[in-house]
C-alpha cells in the first residue's frame, strides 16, 4: 500500500491535521492541540482545548493552567477526531510523554516527540509503532552523541557527591526541573545525605509523587534557616540558578550540569561547572537509528536538531528522509534547550 | 598511563587552584620517579612533536566508527577538537590501559614516528583497542602533538614543593631551562641536597611578572617609594654571562641565543657571573620600531645579514639578577638598580650601544607621573612599569610590587560581517569574527577578534548569524551587516597584504554598541589619522 503523505503538514502554528482539523505541539493558540509532553517548547498555553496523556496530568495542569480544557487519553487508547484516529504510545521522554499515532483512510504517521530508549524509572518505555511516516527529532544525531548506561552515570554521580560529603561541601546538581531532576532522584543512592531542591524543582516532584512515581523525599531548600544543614547535601537545581545569588546561601559547594551536550568538553568548561554528567532525555545517535529501523517507515521526516545531518545520513543509509522545519525553541540549539526547561 | 589520566580528568574536573594543588600532589605521591618525569614534561607545556599525521589519526578513525568524511566534520564543527573528536567517535571500550606513562611515551609513542605508515596504523589501532576514553583523548593529543593541561606552571611548581618541602624557588629554578624526562632529572628536582655547583651554566632565573593595575594609583602609597620605567612592547628576555659563556632566555622559556646575534655578542663583554633581564627591541636611528617590525625577525629561523641590518635589535635593561656570580635578587630593587647602572657603565662604547640601562621617570606626584605617560603612544611604549623601590626580585606573575600602567588601547566601532565556529571552549558557538569599515561607501574587512564579549552576548551573536547567514564559505559565514561593535587595538601598520590597507595588533572586542547602527561605524579616513599617530 502506497501512503500519500499530506496527513500532517506544516503551517505557520504547527503540525495540522487537515482530516481531523487539530495541530500537534502548535506553538500559536489553536482550536484543538493534541500535545506531545509537558515542555514547554511543546505545550504552549492558550490553545481552546487539548489532547493529552492521562499519565501526565498533573504536569499538563502546571504547564497548561488549571482553567486549561484539558481531554486526557491513557497511552493505547484511541479516540476519533472528524474521523481520525488518534492514540498516545510512551516516547520514554519524561512523565506522560507521548509519540502520537494518527490514522485516516489507511494512512499512518507517527509523531514522536521527543523521546528517549534508554531506560527511566520516572516515565513509561519508549514503544515502537510501526507507520508509514515516522517523525522524528535529531537533537543530538550526531555519533558523537553516544550514551554511557545510565547506571554507570548515576555512581559517577553518587561518587561526586560521596566525596563532597567528605570534604564538608554540599553538592549542587544543575538538571532540567522537569524530567531530568527526577530521573536523577529516583536513580541515585539517596542513602548518602539529605537531598534538597529549588521551588521550581520542588514543585514538579510533587506533581511526579502525586502521579505515583516513587523520589527519595526532598526539602525545599529556601524552607532552610541554618547554612550548615547543606553541608554534605544534594541540592537538585534548574541550570539558571546556577549563575543567581541563590547558590550563595550553600556556602562551600562544587557544582554539576547533567545534560547530553556535557559529553563535549567544550561545552561542560562553557558552563563553567566543576562537573559534568552525560544524562540525556533524548535519544543519543544510536537510538535515533534503532527507533528510525523499528518504525518502518516509508517516510521519515525530521525535525529538531541536527536537522539536515540526520536527512543526509538517513538518506545515504537506504531510507527516504526529508527535513521538517519546526520552530522548537531547540532547534540547533544547545544553549536553547537548557533554556527552554528552567 | 592510568594514574596520569586519572590527574589529567582531575585537573579538567576543577576550576579551583587549591583541587588542582592537591590533585597534583595526589599524582607525584605515587608515580614512579621515571613516570613523574613525564608527566612534569607534559603538565610544564612540554610536548612531542606530532609523532603520526593527524590526517592519518582520522582516517583510521573513521574507518574504525564507520563514519563518513563529511560527518566526520560535522562532529568536529561540534567538538572543535580532532583528539576529541576521534576519542568521541570510537567504539565503546571499557578497558583500561595499565601500561606506565615512560613505557608508553619511550617506547610506544616516540618511536612510532619513524615506522611505516601501516605500522603506526597497527599501533594505533591495538593502543585504541586497549583503552578507555579519556586514555584515548590523551593519547590521541599526544600522538597529535596536541597535548597541553589546564594547569599553570606555578601550582605544578607549589605541589612540588609542598611534596619536596622545598622552596617553590627552587623547584621554580630547577625546572627552568632544558631538561631531560628521566627519573633522574626528577629526584634531583624535589631532592633537598641543595649543591652550589648544581646549577647548571645555563640555567635562568624565573621571571618576576607584573599584573595591569586595576585600582587607583594612589593606593600604591607615596610615589617616592616607586620607580617608573617605560614599558617597552618588545621581547622579554634573560641574559646570561657565566663561565665565558652567553645564554639568553625568552620568557616562554626557549633559548633565543642564536636569534640575536648582536646582543649575544655585546653580552660576551658582560663580566662572569652576570644575569640581566631586560627587553629585546627593534631600534633604528635611536628610536624604537614597531613590535610588527620585529615579528618579521622573530618569525625567520636563520637570521640573515640582510635582517641584521634591516632590523637591527637592543636590549633594554631593567635589572640585574645575578652580579659577580651571586644571586642577588633578595636585594632591594634600588641597590640592584645602582648595581646595573654601574656596571653598564662601565662597558665599552660599542656594546653600550646594544646593552642600555632603561629610562626611569621621576615626578612629584602621581597626576604628574599620570601627565608624563601620555607621552607614551610619541614615545612608542606601551605605559609605564611601576616597581617598588625597595623590593626583591620575585618569582612569577605577583600582586604588590611590580605592576604594568598601560596607557589605553586605541579602539574603533567596526562592523560584524563574517563569522566562524570557535574551537574548544566555544566550538559549536559562531564566536571567531570578521570586522568591516567603511572606505569609499563599502564596508571592507577590517579585522578578525575572538574575544571580549560575555557568554550570554556570544550566544545572542551566534544566535544571530544564524539568524542572518546570507553565504557559506565552507566553515565561514556572511551576515547581513547590522551589528556595530567597538574594537581595541594596540598598534596599527600599513599592510599591502590586507584590503582595508592597515594592518592592527591584538585586535579584541571591547563592547557591543548596540546603540550603533552600521552608518555610524567608523572609515578609513580615521585609521589613516591613528598611523599619522603613529607615525610609521
Amino acid at each position: 500500500m502506497k501512503a500519500k503523505s499530506s496527513l500532517i503538514k506544516l503551517n505557520d502554528k504547527g503540525l495540522y491535521c487537515a482530516a481531523g482539523d487539530f495541530y500537534i505541539d502548535p506553538w500559536k493558540p489553536v482550536k484543538r492541540a493534541v500535545v506531545t509532553h509537558a515542555h514547554a517548547d511543546h505545550a504552549y498555553r492558550d490553545s481552546q482545548n487539548y489532547l493529552v496523556t492521562k499519565e501526565g496530568e498533573k504536569l499538563y495542569r502546571i504547564r497548561l493552567g488549571f482553567d486549561a480544557n484539558l481531554e486526557m487519553m491513557r497511552y493505547g487508547e484511541t479516540r476519533s477526531i472528524n474521523g481520525v484516529k488518534v492514540s498516545f504510545h510512551p516516547a520514554g521522554h519524561v512523565l506522560g510523554s507521548a509519540q502520537v499515532r494518527v490514522e485516516y483512510k489507511g494512512e499512518i504517521w507517527v509523531i514522536s516527540g521527543d523521546y528517549k530508549l534508554a531506560p527511566d524509572p520516572t516515565a513509561a518505555a519508549f514503544e515502537h509503532i510501526q507507520c508509514h511516516n515516522f517523525i522524528t527529532e535529531a537533537t543530538f544525531a550526531l555519533p558523537i552523541y553516544r550514551w554511557q548506561d545510565t547506571r554507570k552515570v548515576a555512581e559517577d554521580i553518587n561518587d561526586w557527591w560521596r566525596r563532597n560529603k567528605e570534604q564538608g561541601k554540599a553538592s549542587i546538581l544543575c538538571a532540567y526541573a522537569l524530567g531530568k531532576s527526577q530521573r536523577i532522584l529516583a536513580l541515585i543512592d539517596s542513602s548518602i545525605g539529605k537531598i534538597f531542591t529549588h521551588g521550581s524543582t520542588q514543585r514538579l516532584n510533587s506533581a511526579y509523587r502525586e502521579s505515583g512515581i516513587n523520589l527519595p523525599n526532598t526539602t525545599y531548600a529556601k524552607a532552610v534557616e541554618k547554612k550548615s544543614e547543606f553541608q554534605g547535601s544534594l541540592i537538585v537545581a534548574p541550570p539558571s540558578a546556577l549563575g543567581s545569588t541563590w547558590v550563595k546561601r550553600f556556602g562551600n559547594y562544587s557544582t554539576a550540569f547533567a545534560s547530553g551536550w556535557m559529553i563535549v568538553r567544550g561545552a561542560r568548561r562553557r558552563k563553567a561547572v566543576d562537573r559534568g554528567f552525560v544524562l540525556s532525555d533524548h535519544a543519543d545517535w544510536e537510538e535515533l537509528q534503532t527507533a528510525v529501523r523499528e518504525s518502518k517507515a516509508e517516510t521519515v521526516f525530521v525535525t529538531h536538531g541536527y536537522i539536515a545531518e540526520f536527512v543526509r545520513w538517513l538518506n545515504e543509509n537506504g531510507y527516504n528522509a526529508k527535513p521538517l522545519q519546526a520552530q522548537y525553541v531547540g532547534e540547533e540549539g544547545s544553549e536553547a534547550e537548557e533554556s527552554s526547561e528552567d | 598511563m592510568k594514574l596520569f589520566t586519572e590527574l589529567y580528568v582531575e585537573l579538567d574536573q576543577t576550576n579551583k587552584t587549591n583541587e588542582k594543588v592537591e590533585a597534583l600532589k595526589f599524582y607525584f605521591e605515587r608515580a614512579k620517579s621515571e613516570d613523574a618525569a613525564w608527566a612534569l614534561y607534559f603538565l610544564s607545556g612540554r610536548k612531542p612533536r606530532q609523532i603520526v599525521p593527524s590526517k592519518k589519526l582520522r582516517e583510521w578513525a573513521m574507518d574504525l566508527s564507520g563514519v563518513e568524511p563529511w560527518l566526520y566534520e560535522e562532529c568536529y564543527h561540534e567538538v572543535g577538537d580532532g583528539a576529541e573528536t576521534i576519542a568521541l567517535l570510537l567504539p565503546f571500550n571499557s578497558r583500561t590501559d595499565e601500561t606506565p606513562l615512560h613505557i608508553l611515551v619511550e617506547q610506544k609513542l616516540l618511536p612510532l614516528r619513524a615506522e611505516a605508515e601501516n605500522n603506526q596504523h597497527e599501533a594505533v589501532i591495538s593502543a585504541w583497542q586497549a583503552m578507555d576514553y579519556s586514555q584515548r583523548l590523551i593519547y590521541n593529543k599526544l600522538i597529535a602533538g596536541s597535548f597541553r593541561v589546564g594547569v599553570s606552571q606555578l601550582l605544578v611548581t607549589r605541589a612540588l614543593s609542598q611534596l619536596s618541602g622545598l622552596p617553590t624557588d627552587t623547584i621554580a629554578q630547577r625546572l627552568m631551562g632544558e631538561w631531560q624526562p628521566t627519573a633522574e632529572f626528577y629526584e634531583k628536582l624535589v631532592s633537598s641536597e641543595m649543591d652550589a655547583d648544581e646549577t647548571p651554566i645555563a640555567r635562568p632565573f624565573p621571571f618576576h611578572l607584573a599584573y595591569q593595575v586595576d585600582f587607583p594609583l594612589e593606593d600604591l602609597g607615596d610615589v617616592y617609594d616607586w620607580q617608573a620605567e617605560w614599558k617597552w612592547d618588545g621581547i622579554r628576555a634573560q641574559i646570561i654571562k657565566r663561565e665565558n659563556q652567553v645564554f639568553m632566555w625568552s620568557r616562554g622559556e626557549d633559548l633565543i641565543t642564536e636569534r640575536f646575534p648582536e646582543i649575544a655578542q655585546a653580552a660576551e663583554n658582560l663580566p662572569n657571573g652576570t644575569v640581566l633581564d631586560g627587553e629585546i627591541l627593534p631600534w633604528l636611528d635611536n628610536q624604537v620600531q614597531s613590535f610588527m617590525v620585529l615579528q618579521r625577525r622573530i618569525g625567520r629561523k636563520n637570521v640573515t645579514t640582510k635582517m641584521l641590518a634591516e632590523i637591527p635589535v637592543i636590549l633594554q635593561c631593567y635589572d640585574l639578577l645575578e652580579f659577580s656570580g651571586e644571586d642577588i635578587r633578595a636585594e632591594e630593587l634600588n641597590l640592584r638598580r645602582q648595581k646595573l647602572e654601574s656596571l653598564l657603565a662601565n662597558l665599552d662604547e660599542e656594546t653600550s650601544k646594544i646593552l642600555r640601562p632603561t629610562e626611569t621617570v621621576s615626578a612629584d606626584s602621581w597626576e604628574e607621573l599620570a601627565k608624563k605617560r601620555e607621552q607614551s603612544r610619541s614615545l612608542r611604549v606601551e605605559g609605564f612599569m611601576l616597581k617598588r623601590l625597595n623590593s626583591p626580585y620575585r618569582v612569577g606573575r605577583q600582586r604588590g610590587d611590580w605592576w604594568k600602567w598601560k596607557i589605553d588601547p586605541y579602539t574603533i566601532d567596526a562592523v560584524l560581517i563574517y563569522a566562524q565556529k570557535g574551537t574548544g571552549k566555544r566550538a559549536n558557538l559562531f564566536t571567531d569574527y570578521t570586522f568591516a569599515i567603511w572606505k569609499d561607501g563599502e564596508l571592507v574587512p577590517f579585522a578578525k577578534a575572538y574575544s571580549g564579549l560575555t557568554d550570554k552576548e556570544i550566544r545572542k551573536v551566534d544566535r544571530f548569524v544564524r539568524d542572518n547567514t546570507n553565504e557559506t564559505f565552507g566553515p565561514v559565514r556572511s551576515v547581513t551587516p547590522q551589528l556595530v561593535f567597538e574594537l581595541a587595538f594596540e598598534g596599527i601598520q600599513k599592510s599591502t597584504r590586507h584590503k582595508s590597507g592597515v594592518a592592527v595588533r591584538f585586535p579584541r572586542i571591547l563592547r557591543w554598541r548596540d546603540d550603533k547602527k552600521i552608518e555610524d561605524a567608523d572609515t578609513i579616513e580615521q585609521i589613516y589619522a591613528l598611523l599619522e599617530v603613529e607615525n610609521i
